[in-house]
């Protein structure tokens, strides 16, 4: 089921595809995190809680994205993608930081603050 | 900073540290589960576990998160901190991490192993762009590509079996000229038409700029060196336990693994390890569950003689 972005899950992370990247990722106007994942990597579901919690922590001053590399092969290929999870800062459409692997908050926190 | 008080402290939240987490909270001992990173350790890397008697196969990270949750239904709590110190505070321990510090009667150590990483130029620079120490995270990547498994123990071949579900070769690297792999993952690596062996065999170099195109490969026999063109390198050559932390608390062998007897006790009292952290360990999910329930059991044994109410 797609859940459509209302007041209730505004600050929770949204699915992006390659179809809609360059409108929701690369011309946003606050900062973007952009969590790169599969449903068959462990180390992802335990990076998305994190994620969870900063897109709380960071409401109406970022936005967060996950994408589904299985089903956007095109957007993972372009960003090099060879090991998930991977997070993405971007601003102003330029790529900011990146972190590859499971990490701590902090450590995505002190990625994340480098687009402020 | 808080100190928080504790009946056991467990560092470390893979198998050893879940089952012991489990058998200390069902002892009505206050327990916490510390864990720097990812529950279930090594495990939650493995896309099937198949040699867990009872449970004919799971999903590494699904059995860990299960263990995880029969635990705290019990009253285990987690806690996602890094550990630096272990010291002494009069008959109890105080552990201390980069947040909080807890306070203990037992500790229990579970910190489990890691990888070993190759030590050659260009690997550290392309992790994450090549060079995999995990197949089952990353492989998808790698479709209809040549790729390289480094390694002749039961993870090379586990790995490198799950790696041709999307890879057009994988050209297994091992330095022997025999596998240490269990038989049936022996059967099944040579039995796959996609698994191509090299024998005496090193990688002296990873190569590519922004990601992985090849290896530098040495005959340790012939001292021939060679280049293999490859979009992807998985390395699984063996393991270091983490006991960094333990440096002068408990007594370790050459290996830096801790010393224990049959009760998990290591040489300071009300100190336990269990798992792959320590000396001897089987090394499976199996042994590091017993060993985790052996040291729970001894440190509630150690809590009812050392601090009688």
């Amino acid at each position: 089921m797609r859940r459509n972005v209302t007041e209730e899950n505004m600050a929770k992370p949204v699915e992006v595809s390659d179809s809609d990247w360059d409108l929701q990722v690369l011309q946003s106007d606050v900062p973007v995190l952009v969590d790169f994942w599969a449903p068959w990597c462990g180390p992802c579901r335990m990076v998305a809680p994190l994620v969870e919690e900063l897109a709380t922590e960071y409401e109406g001053k970022a936005r967060f994205f996950k994408l589904n590399t299985d089903d956007n092969i095109r957007t993972a290929t372009r960003y090099g993608i060879r090991s998930i999870p991977t997070l993405i800062v971007f601003k102003g459409g330029e790529l900011v930081d990146q972190v590859i692997g499971f990490r701590p908050k902090s450590d995505l926190k002190r990625s994340l603050d480098k687009a402020f | 900073m808080v100190d928080r008080e504790y009946g056991v402290v467990i560092i470390g939240g893979g198998p050893a540290g879940l089952a012991a987490g489990l058998y200390a909270a069902r002892g009505r001992h206050r327990t916490v589960m510390l864990e720097k990173g990812v529950i279930g350790g090594q495990i939650s890397l493995t896309e099937m576990v198949e040699n867990y008697p009872g449970v004919p196969n799971v999903n590494g990270f699904d059995l860990a998160q299960t263990m995880q949750q029969q635990a705290e239904s019990h009253g285990m709590e987690t806690e996602y901190v890094d550990v630096t110190v272990i010291e002494k505070a009069g008959a109890k321990w105080r552990v201390l991490t980069g947040a909080d510090d807890f306070t203990a009667k037992a500790v229990i150590i579970t910190s489990g192993a890691e990888y070993d990483r190759l030590g050659v130029p260009g690997e550290e620079r392309l992790t994450g762009k090549g060079v995999s120490y995990c197949a089952t995270c990353d492989a998808a990547f790698f479709k209809e590509m040549e790729v390289a498994v480094v390694g002749g123990g039961d993870a090379a071949m586990d790995e490198g079996l799950f790696t041709t579900r999307y890879a057009s070769k994988v050209h297994v690297i091992h330095r022997r000229d025999e596998l240490r792999a269990s038989r049936i993952l022996q059967d099944r690596a040579f039995a796959n038409p996609k698994m191509k062996f090299h024998w005496n065999t090193v990688v002296e170099e990873v190569l590519g700029d922004d990601h992985v195109t090849g290896v530098r490969l040495r005959d340790v026999v012939t001292g021939e060196t060679s280049e293999m063109p490859l979009s992807a390198v998985f390395v699984f050559i063996g393991q270091h336990p983490n006991t960094g932390f333990l440096e002068g608390l408990v007594e370790m062998d050459a290996g830096k693994h801790v010393l224990v007897d049959d009760w998990m006790r290591t040489s300071a009292a009300g100190v336990f390890a269990a798992g792959d952290v320590r000396q001897n360990s089987a090394r499976q999910v199996a042994s590091s569950v017993g060993d985790g329930v052996t040291a729970a059991i001894a440190a509630d044994h150690y809590i009812s003689a050392a601090f009688p109410d």
